[in-house]
């Protein structure tokens, strides 16, 4: 017998008990290693390309050679005859590109209709993969081309639209600008960029009775389970997804993808297990992409550094119809001071892999160009950077006067420079040389929105003093298992050991999913609201208010009474479900994450070349969850910064838009020599307007950290890159640039 | 095609198409997934297994170039219950964090250690004659054909370390 019991709670306001900080336990927080650490270390984590079921047979994507058009034949006889095929899947409920996260909407369209070069027509079926990568290569497919489709944003065929929501004025910003004592305005460009997850998307389909059950590289699995229901026109109940591993996802698997639905129709049509993973190229050019940016950012300020006016406009791209466009002026609003403000923004329709979330879409490309301008800003007044950061942080959100649920730039900019050693900076450009190098400093202010989802999760407590907890949540690498664990141990008073994770299956509790980093405080509040429902029966059963009950190494403890657990269990054991709803926090409070990144730079001033030497980070995230996993989080974020700054750029054919660097030989991601010494500091606080006072980590680091790198490397040898990345060429043109002036 | 490959110790008789990478004889036909493919175009370093003591990316060699070769994945280093020292300093610095390349980096640096021990030169060792010294840039540029998408670097460059180090202690 297992008594349930349901904790829902809407977050509505701040919550000011601090519940975690009263626990006994003292898991929370510690960095504590990750319980799967283990299997993953050993090679017995199973990832959903691991998985080998009995009759599983494999499937290969084949792929439209044209832009724009519409498949009329596809030549399947030939192909069927070769040895080991089964089937040439081209059925109208294929899917072209991935879908959206948190949406339980498919993506759209017929793949008979091509919109991009290199999207999924058809799949081959065959015993092998050998067998099935074969025929696929050799399907013919004839087309109706539709020639003329533009495929770059800045090309004049591409038709833009200027969404209305996206749109912003406020005061003068002209007259503004013209009144200003110190002007910014320059275009800074951003490239095409990869999520390049190591573990390409794949799936596994199999059909039992009339239900599909399906292993798949996802990140959010409740809102893809509908995802797949509606494409293959099914229930969501009559279908059931597991990942409870998943290598690394950063947006490209937060909805389903071409080979989830591919493999689901094969396997119902063969009646056996069917399974696709995407070769690298496949997995690159058929999910999704982070489109390139053109931003034009206007800067006016008086002449002690305060801000009068800030423009900021972009163009993205997207495929036609397509809602997504890349939230580039996502915190532009309320980072810094201005009376004069506008927002332009708009998005050229252009028939290139279709563009959706990559780790922090938005402040990721946009707080960088933004951070660069503000170093433009800062040169122009002579003024040091971080003082022009900290002359214009509001004191509420500026437009609406909303309050800031808790505000730490200032904080994360002095305690940063102080570590780092900003002082040693040189103002003035070229001033320091080792060598061929130039050396040289820069640095900039991290900002990312934090927000939560609606999430639920089931614990429950056994008679033996062990807890499990179970929700449909996803560990893609950002520390879930152990944080949920944690998050147990902790409320129930119990050793990490004694507490199982189990996670990745949509028979559980739905969850937020991983993504937008808001995976570990909404999930993680559903565990703690759980916990809270048990620890009130417990707390009942001990004849005492739930607050006062201390819970540690499985023992209860009031006054001077301590028993073990199950002696206030009744003999049974207990089971509660813990339901986050997202409020009206969100609109009372403005909450974001809070950060600054520091970086020392080389240039060679014979070659161009940059060598990023040493790099700081500070977070302000709310509660720190588990030390370690956290700043495993940063690093990465900052690590992603030094590939956007330097290296990360997918390149389009200009002819036909097709990804012609889709390999990780060609995608330049940062590898272990292009990574120097980091270091990852945390600013300690509770924001009480978040759940356990706890905000997201995942994205915070690449909100601004490539900006520290353009900025250094501008200090070190004078040459300012505004598109990045900042491959040696450009950089190297302006050392040319600047050594023809001097003459 | 009839192919021996002996994997961990135990003989894996084995009846391939011509087409079977290592990689996919290891793990589709041996049934050893630990060994993972990030790109099967030998540019992630995600496959790396140790064939006869030296590590290869596995994707880029057909398994029936391997008859009678000795080979050892990430499942032939340890177990959960008896980790070995990589493995266990890979936990201890979070040394992943999706830890989908990590067997391919474990691998690696298993085999990297002894080409350092051996004296092997890389690119950025001072001299060609050694000794080569596990320091932070050797380790940087010798693990930098296993890409971890998480950048989980700094940590790796941590483990790799800390055992290297434990080794020295033990020797």
């Amino acid at each position: 017998m297992t008594r349930e019991m349901t904790h829902a709670m809407t977050h509505d306001g701040p919550d000011t008990d601090h519940r975690l900080d009263g626990m006994a336990q003292g898991v929370l927080g510690r960095p504590e290693p990750r319980p799967e650490g283990a299997l993953k270390v050993t090679g017995r984590a199973v990832y959903t390309g691991d998985q080998q079921v009995a009759g599983m047979v494999h499937g290969a994507l084949v792929r439209a050679t044209i832009t724009r058009g519409r498949v009329t034949t596809l030549h399947s006889a030939p192909v069927l005859e070769m040895p080991g095929v089964l089937a040439v899947i081209d059925d109208a409920r294929l899917v072209r590109f991935s879908g959206q996260g948190a949406t339980t909407k498919p993506p759209a369209g017929d793949a008979a209709e091509v919109v991009y070069h290199g999207q999924p027509v058809a799949l081959v079926v065959a015993e092998t993969l050998e067998q099935a990568r074969h025929a696929a290569l050799r399907l013919r497919v004839d087309y109706a081309e539709e020639p003329g489709a533009a495929t770059g944003p800045e090309e004049p065929a591409a038709e833009v639209e200027l969404p209305e929501k996206k749109q912003s004025v406020t005061g003068e910003p002209d007259a503004a600008l013209e009144a200003a004592d110190a002007v910014i305005d320059r275009i800074y460009r951003t490239s095409s960029m990869s999520s390049a997850p190591m573990e390409p998307h794949a799936s596994l389909a199999e059909w039992q009775g009339g239900k599909l059950v399906l292993h798949s590289t996802l990140q959010m699995l409740a809102s893809a389970q509908g995802q797949v229901a509606a494409a293959l026109g099914i229930e969501a109940e009559d279908v059931r997804v597991l990942a409870p591993h998943v290598g690394g996802g950063f947006g490209s698997k937060l909805g389903i993808s071409p080979e989830t639905v591919a493999a689901a129709i094969a396997a119902q049509r063969l009646g056996r297990p069917v399974s696709v993973v995407c070769s690298r190229p496949q997995s690159m050019e058929t999910t999704s992409r982070r489109s390139e940016t053109l931003q034009r950012i206007q800067l006016g300020a008086d002449d002690e550094g305060r801000l009068t006016m800030i423009g900021h406009e972009a163009l993205v791209s997207n495929l036609p119809g397509q809602k997504f466009s890349e939230p580039v002026q996502q915190a532009t609003p309320f980072t810094y001071e201005a009376a004069h403000r506008r927002v332009v923004h708009r998005v050229a329709r252009v028939h290139r892999l279709l563009c959706a979330s990559v780790r922090a879409p938005g402040e990721s490309v946009g707080a960088t160009a933004f951070e660069c301008a503000m170093d433009e800003l800062a040169d122009k007044l002579g003024m040091c950077p971080v003082a022009l950061r900290l002359r214009n942080i509001p004191k509420l959100e500026p437009g609406t006067g909303r309050p800031f649920s808790s505000h730490k730039l200032a904080e994360a900019l002095t305690t940063g420079a102080r570590r780092f050693g900003w002082e040693h900076r040189h103002a003035s450009l070229r001033a320091r040389r080792e060598g061929e190098w130039w050396i040289g400093m820069g640095m900039s202010s991290l900002v990312r929105v934090n927000t939560v989802m609606e999430a639920k999760a089931r614990v429950t407590l056994s008679l033996e003093g062990s807890a499990l907890v179970e929700t449909d949540m996803t560990d893609i690498g950002t520390g879930s298992y152990a944080i949920l664990t944690q998050i147990a141990a902790e409320m129930l008073g119990l050793p990490m050991g004694s507490v199982e994770t189990v996670l990745g299956d949509t028979d559980l509790p739905a969850s937020s999913g991983s993504g937008g980093s808001f995976g570990a405080a909404s999930t993680g509040s559903a565990v703690y609201l759980a916990c809270l429902e048990l620890r009130s029966k417990l707390a009942e059963a001990m004849g005492c208010p739930e607050p006062e009950l201390t819970l540690k190494d499985g023992h209860a403890i009031h006054d001077n009474r301590k028993v073990p657990l199950a002696t206030l269990m009744g003999g049974a054991a207990m089971q509660a479900e813990g339901h986050l709803i997202p409020g009206e926090a969100e609109d009372k409070a403005r909450q974001a994450t809070w950060g600054a990144a520091f970086a020392e730079v080389g240039v060679n001033a014979v070659t161009g070349e940059i060598r990023v030497r040493r790099m700081l980070g500070t977070f302000a995230i709310g509660r720190v969850l588990n030390a370690q996993t956290a700043r495993s989080q940063a690093l990465g974020g900052m690590i992603w910064g030094i590939g956007m700054a330097l290296t990360e750029e997918l390149v389009h054919d200009a002819r036909d838009g097709h990804i012609v660097n889709r390999d990780l030989a060609e995608y330049h991601v940062p590898v272990n020599a292009d990574v120097p010494a980091l270091e990852v500091h945390f600013i300690e606080e509770r924001d009480d307007w978040a759940p356990m006072q706890a905000k997201g980590i995942g994205e915070l680091g690449i909100c601004g950290a490539g900006a520290a790198i353009v900025n250094a490397v501008h200090n070190a040898c004078g040459v300012r890159v505004r598109s990045l990345p900042m491959t040696v060429d450009k950089v190297l043109a302006g050392l040319v640039e600047i050594d023809a002036e001097a003459q | 095609m009839h192919v021996t490959l002996t994997i961990n110790d135990t003989k894996h008789h084995l009846e391939l198409d011509p087409r079977v990478t290592l990689l996919d004889a290891i793990r589709h036909h041996a049934g050893l997934t630990g060994t993972k493919k990030g790109c099967d175009h030998g540019q992630c370093g995600a496959c790396t297994v140790m064939v006869n003591g030296r590590r290869i990316n596995s994707c880029l060699s057909l398994a029936v170039m391997h008859d009678g070769d000795a080979i050892t994945t990430i499942e032939g280093l340890g177990t959960p219950e008896a980790l070995s020292p990589l493995q266990a300093a890979f936990i201890e610095t979070d040394g992943f964090q999706c830890g989908y390349c990590t067997p391919g980096q474990i691998c690696s640096a298993t085999a990297m250690l002894e080409e350092i021990r051996a004296g092997w030169p890389s690119h950025v060792s001072e001299t060609l004659d050694g000794p080569a010294l596990p320091t932070e840039a050797e380790i940087a540029e010798r693990m930098s054909g296993n890409l971890c998408r998480c950048s989980a670097y700094p940590n790796i460059i941590a483990a790799i370390r800390l055992a290297a180090a434990e080794r020295e202690d033990a020797a």
